[in-house]
């Protein structure tokens, strides 16, 4: 513990744009999109100001930022860049080789919905289609959270047994754009808890003749496609471990999973981003009616903490899981079908009520969320184990 | 935690161009100043200048979780009298709520707009005193002014700290007399 504990108003954007400034990238390639724009605004303040040393690259598509990125990489420099919605989509091809080639890339995500219909509101359907891509994924409730796993991204990413790329989601609007209090870091907190710079075996360099990206047919491609998936099951002691040196250094706790008055609970929500929030203000309500009810929140999505989820909700009746993403024909809402793999075969596990809210910035609000809750109960006594519902639209 | 019925939502009704994104920020600002908790924020639309705009600011002295708009504010600032004609901005106000509006004319007046609502109703003269103290008639931070005097939200100190360092120089300095005055004119 060190450096004075300052509170700051940001937004979710602001506070992410002055944690990339805490970490100092050398390269940072990004277009703007709403509701992403204020994080590159800002970061570009700070380079045209000197405050950082960061190569700041203006590129013309979010294709070519993510490119930008995997090449500056590639160099061995530390690398940040920042999107949403259509500019995700636009990065997928890739995201892909940059988790390929083991870019350990960080990725801000002003999780947006889709278009058509053009929407700009929050939605995490954009981050949440990218967990096969081989991405470390996080979520983020708040602008404090936001600026928290900014800085923790660069750890995990760069960690030596893990070498893949990043992203950290918040939800454009109501986490991007609103001002809550952030407690800061010292920038000697954020270089004791990050290396100077990134330890590199292997780079692009004038004096030694290299190749990267080079073709790889039968013979070796799924040996590389399986040492990524050895690095992601890696990245789960790793992202573990960094939260817990986080904790300590700021004194905030940081955890894979936040359980809220789950102790003795009987029933639970399961959400991540924003939703969570909302889920524990609802827990607080329901408790104060008597009943047994507490909240999880998932930061990690990838690797998806299956034991742990198994070991939290054991025990549990039933699950109402609050799904901020659209999917469609799927058996479940996307984080159900995740749930329901981690759980399935096990006994004393709870039944399992998705939930599709919230979609391009509709709000599910308090009194909704309580009557999804006391549907869940009512699926549950009558032994269905798993629903999927859409909720909070027009009939 | 706190629930809902502990914290204070405070939406702002204006026009855009008006400032009322910058209102809510500087008071949610000057909460935080105060050691308090807060979520503000703009209500983003296709919103151009001069057309109707909200922004919020829920404010606690405890942390609090809720992540929502806000429907049912405790308190509502309107800064420009002619949305008194075309938006309801009394709408989802929370019985025996407060407003203060933006109004030179005589209460009386006011008062007939809010008829059947139950509420703390509130007057000052911002666009007059934003255009003598300020140059502009750019109320927002005035309506800040009556609104911490009728709800004792957050200190005028506070709020004349974040405005100076929001605005430098001159600028800051004439809306903190505009504050203050607006802060002794309310009725």
């Amino acid at each position: 513990m060190s450096g004075v504990r300052q509170v700051v108003g940001m937004t979710g954007d602001e506070a992410v744009a002055h944690a990339v400034k805490l970490v100092n990238p050398d390269v940072v390639a990004a277009y703007p999109i709403t509701p992403q724009t204020i994080i590159v605004e800002r970061y570009s303040d700070f380079v045209n100001n000197g405050e950082v040393d960061t190569s700041f690259i203006s590129v013309e598509s979010e294709h070519s930022a993510m490119s930008a990125c995997v090449g500056a990489s590639l160099t061995g420099a530390r690398v940040f860049t920042a999107t949403a919605s259509a500019g995700l989509a636009l990065m997928y091809e890739i995201l892909y080789v940059a988790s390929g080639m083991r870019c350990p890339i960080v990725l801000a995500v002003a999780n947006r919905a889709f278009s058509a219909p053009i929407n700009i509101h929050g939605e995490c359907t954009d981050q949440l289609v990218c967990r096969d891509a081989s991405w470390v994924s996080l979520f983020g409730e708040s602008a404090q959270e936001a600026y928290d796993e900014t800085i923790l991204s660069f750890k995990i990413a760069e960690h030596p047994d893990v070498m893949l790329p990043a992203m950290f989601g918040i939800e454009g609007f109501i986490v991007t754009h609103a001002l809550e209090r952030v407690e800061t870091l010292s920038k000697q907190q954020v270089e004791d808890f990050i290396p100077a710079s990134r330890i590199v075996r292997d780079r692009f360099c004038p004096d030694e003749n290299k190749t990267f990206g080079s073709l790889v047919l039968q013979d070796y491609y799924m040996e590389i496609k399986r040492q990524q998936e050895e690095a992601m099951q890696n990245a789960y002691k790793v992202t573990k471990d960094a939260m817990q040196e986080f904790s300590e250094m700021s004194g905030r706790k940081m955890e894979i999973l936040e359980k809220y008055k789950l102790e003795d609970a009987e029933y639970a929500f399961v959400s991540y981003g924003a939703t969570a929030g909302n889920a524990k203000a609802v827990v607080d309500r329901l408790r104060a009616k008597g009943e047994k009810v507490g909240a999880l929140k998932i930061r990690l999505f990838r690797p998806f903490p299956s034991l742990d989820i198994l070991q939290v909700l054991s025990g549990i009746k039933a699950a109402t899981i609050l799904d901020r993403s659209a999917t469609f024909g799927s058996p479940g809402t996307i984080v159900q079908t995740d749930i329901a793999s981690a759980l399935y075969g096990q006994e004393n596990v709870p039944s399992l009520h998705g939930y599709i809210n919230g979609l391009g910035g509709r709000v599910l609000t308090l009194p909704e969320i309580e009557e999804v809750y006391e549907k869940s109960k009512d699926y549950n006594a009558i032994g269905m184990t798993s629903t999927t519902d859409w909720v909070g639209y027009r009939k | 935690m706190k629930i809902l019925a502990e914290i204070t939502d405070v939406r702002i009704n204006g026009r855009g161009g008006q400032g009322a994104v910058t209102a809510s920020r500087l008071l949610a600002e000057a909460a935080i100043l105060e050691g308090q908790y807060v979520h503000a924020f703009p209500n983003f639309g296709p919103e151009r200048a001069g057309a109707p705009v909200t922004s919020y600011a829920r404010i606690s002295p405890e942390p609090f979780y809720e992540k929502t708009e806000v429907y049912e504010p405790h308190i509502v600032v309107v800064i420009d009298p002619t949305l008194l004609d075309y938006v309801p901005v009394s709408e989802g106000l929370r019985d025996g709520g407060t407003i203060v509006v933006n109004y030179d004319g005589e209460k009386d007046s006011l008062v007939q707009y809010f008829e059947g609502v139950h509420a703390n109703i509130y007057k000052v003269a911002g666009s007059i005193i934003a255009t003598e103290e300020i140059g502009r008639n750019v109320p927002n931070l005035v309506m800040l002014g009556a609104l911490i005097k009728v709800t004792k939200l957050v200190k005028v100190e506070s709020l004349t700290k974040v405005t100076l360092n929001r605005f430098k120089g001159v600028l800051g300095e004439k809306n903190v007399v505009a504050i203050n005055r607006a802060f002794k004119e309310v009725e």
